[in-house]
């Protein structure tokens, strides 16, 4: 079974995180790291190969050079190996342009099971999966809290708004899992230095075979206009409990017409 | 006017509640048509759905009829809101945040060549055209997006649009999706949340109560059910409480939870960390109670309670039941 898993670098939610006024795009110079999701991707995709003989990992990201060191750590976790698609022209990507980019560089190379995170902790879109499914033209099952490949068949339970269904497709497909499919493991110091000699595969919008005039901001399918920082809150009324603090509360509530 | 897309979701033959708001945004930007799947051996009434959709002011009703739809994951969907739109004169697309339309509205994008707009809080149109606006990074930051390439397909949040349509004819036509051959995946079995309660939707509240690690155990999370209970709101909870096993993951709120804009937002005993934070720092009304006057939570308070929940919530719980009567 010739495995992917999609890692996305995104800026580190225990920070501070910004929009670039000047590009209306992330800013990506605070601290980055590898979306938290992902790595449990990688680390399902590896048991996954681990328990199908003759099955490999491939860790695949969109991003600028730095986001080497995302498939860096996919590599040290184990992975066997990586593909990174890297351009200047494939900067500012929504997410129907991210798809064909990631399609253009799966499609080839004929990969039975795509395992993707939900969603990303930056952009919360949550479409890039479903999105290359449809253009790759194969299943989609995606949310899943648990992931079973036996044979050909692919199973789950897929967490949905109320509740979650147990659901099951054929491979070749694509899944997304959420945060609950399983604790990503730590590289060890051999998997580490092991990662510096895997090979990754460089891939540019050329190489894609994609259309210049497809890719990029500048020729998005949705554009932002516009891009405000929330005014910070004003401060609030902070009280020590002396005994009445619950009934000056219900106060602040009632008056406020809350209760 | 061109065609305004809704897609419906439906249980039998009742519109799922976010439908009217969803019509009364088409409304605003051109002639609602509401779009549905349903199953060819369910008990789904056409007709009865069509006066409903019709009342909440959809002109149109296009109803694609599939074997099995209910235990196909998104691609009916998909193949329904394709067929509607390539019947031409469509201006735009909405869609509610279920997980089922949001994949399908991205999928859609793809068929159709249209850009998807995710997780509108607001939609409308100008001179330039329908724009939505939207949040980044929990409402860190208020964002105006728009089509520049195809036609808008817009997942909507509840309560982002306020008033309804004016009631319209619901005119019945049928949707041909036979030629779908979209590879797809089944449902084998269905499971409700084992804690489903009569409590609103958390996304939806006008009220959510959240706890935090603060309460200690599953056990005292009663405390903050009862307090929910109290105001008729929502039951929400920090990443920290999920991982203890207070409660399930549905439960959370924050980054990597559900995200909430709730009128009142009351943490107990939850720190804040920006990670939750990030899930409900754009509630009207926020309120905290926890023992450490040091907690983040306290910097977006709009009225803080430094104390012990143990003590606090009980008369409180106790001061808005006299209050209610």
């Amino acid at each position: 079974m010739k495995i992917a898993v999609l890692v996305k670098e995104v800026p580190d939610t225990w920070g501070d995180r910004r929009i670039d006024p000047g590009t209306n795009r992330v800013d990506r110079s605070s601290d980055v790291v590898v979306d938290e999701v992902d790595e449990k991707a990688v680390e399902i995709a590896l048991q996954l190969r681990d328990a199908n003989s003759g099955s490999t990992v491939t860790v695949v990201t969109m991003g600028p050079k730095g986001a080497l060191d995302s498939l860096r750590k996919g590599l040290a976790m184990g992975a066997d190996g990586a593909i990174h698609l890297v351009d200047d022209g494939l900067a500012g990507s929504d997410a129907v342009q991210t798809s064909a980019a990631l399609a253009a560089a799966l499609a080839p190379r004929g990969f039975d099971l795509v395992i993707a995170g939900n969603e990303s902790t930056d952009g919360r879109t949550g479409a890039v999966p479903a999105m290359l499914a449809e253009r790759l033209g194969v299943a989609q099952l995606t949310a899943l809290r648990t992931l079973t490949v036996s044979g050909s068949t692919v199973s789950g339970e897929r967490v949905t708004d109320d509740g979650y269904v147990d659901a099951e497709t054929s491979l070749p497909a694509v899944v997304s899992v959420n945060e609950q499919i399983a604790e990503a493991r730590y590289p060890s110091f051999k998997g580490i230095m092991g990662a510096k000699k895997k090979p990754v595969e460089v891939l540019t919008i050329a190489d894609l075979g994609l259309a210049a005039s497809d890719t990029g901001a500048a020729n998005s399918w949705s554009i932002v206009r516009e891009v405000t920082p929330r005014p910070p809150r004003t401060g609030g009324t902070i009280i020590t409990d002396d005994g009445t603090a619950a009934a000056q509360l219900a106060d602040y509530l009632a008056t406020a017409k809350l209760i | 006017m061109s065609k305004v897309l809704v897609l419906v979701e439906h249980t039998d033959s009742t519109p799922a509640s976010n439908v009217a708001e969803l019509l009364a945004a088409a409304a605003q930007l051109g002639e609602p048509s509401a779009v549905l799947v349903t199953a060819a051996d369910s008990p789904a009434d056409a007709a009865a759905l069509a006066t409903a959709l019709g009342t909440l002011g959809a002109a149109t009703v296009q109803v694609a009829t599939v074997a099995e739809a209910d235990e196909l994951l998104v691609t009916p969907t998909v193949a329904a809101l394709a067929a509607a739109v390539n019947a031409g004169d469509v201006a735009a697309v909405l869609v509610g945040t279920s997980l089922e339309s949001r994949e399908a509205a991205a999928r859609l994008a793809i068929r159709v060549d249209g850009a998807y707009l995710s997780d509108a809080v607001g939609v409308g149109s100008d001179a330039d055209g329908i724009a939505v606006t939207q949040q980044a990074f929990g409402g860190a930051y208020t964002v105006v997006s728009a089509a520049g390439r195809g036609i808008p397909i817009i997942s909507l949040r509840p309560h982002s649009v306020e008033g309804s349509a004016p009631a319209a004819a619901g005119t019945v036509s049928a949707l041909d999706v036979s030629a779908d051959s979209a590879p797809t995946s089944r449902v084998t079995a269905r499971h409700g949340n084992a804690d489903a309660s009569s409590r609103p939707d958390l996304q939806a509240a006008e009220v959510v109560v959240s706890g935090g690690r603060g309460l200690g155990s599953q056990e005292k999370f009663v405390l903050v059910e009862q307090l929910a209970d109290a105001f008729g709101a929502a039951v929400g909870a920090s990443r920290a409480a999920v991982d203890a096993g207070y409660v399930p993951q549905s439960f959370q709120v924050g980054q990597t939870g559900v995200t909430v804009s709730p009128n009142l937002y009351i943490a107990v005993g939850i720190s804040g960390a920006i990670q939750h934070r990030a899930g409900m720092q754009t509630a009207k009304t926020i309120v905290a109670i926890n023992k450490d006057a040091d907690a983040p939570i306290f910097d977006v308070a709009d009225f803080g309670i430094v104390g012990d929940l143990f003590t606090v919530v009980p008369q409180l719980i106790e001061a808005v039941k006299a209050r209610k009567g």
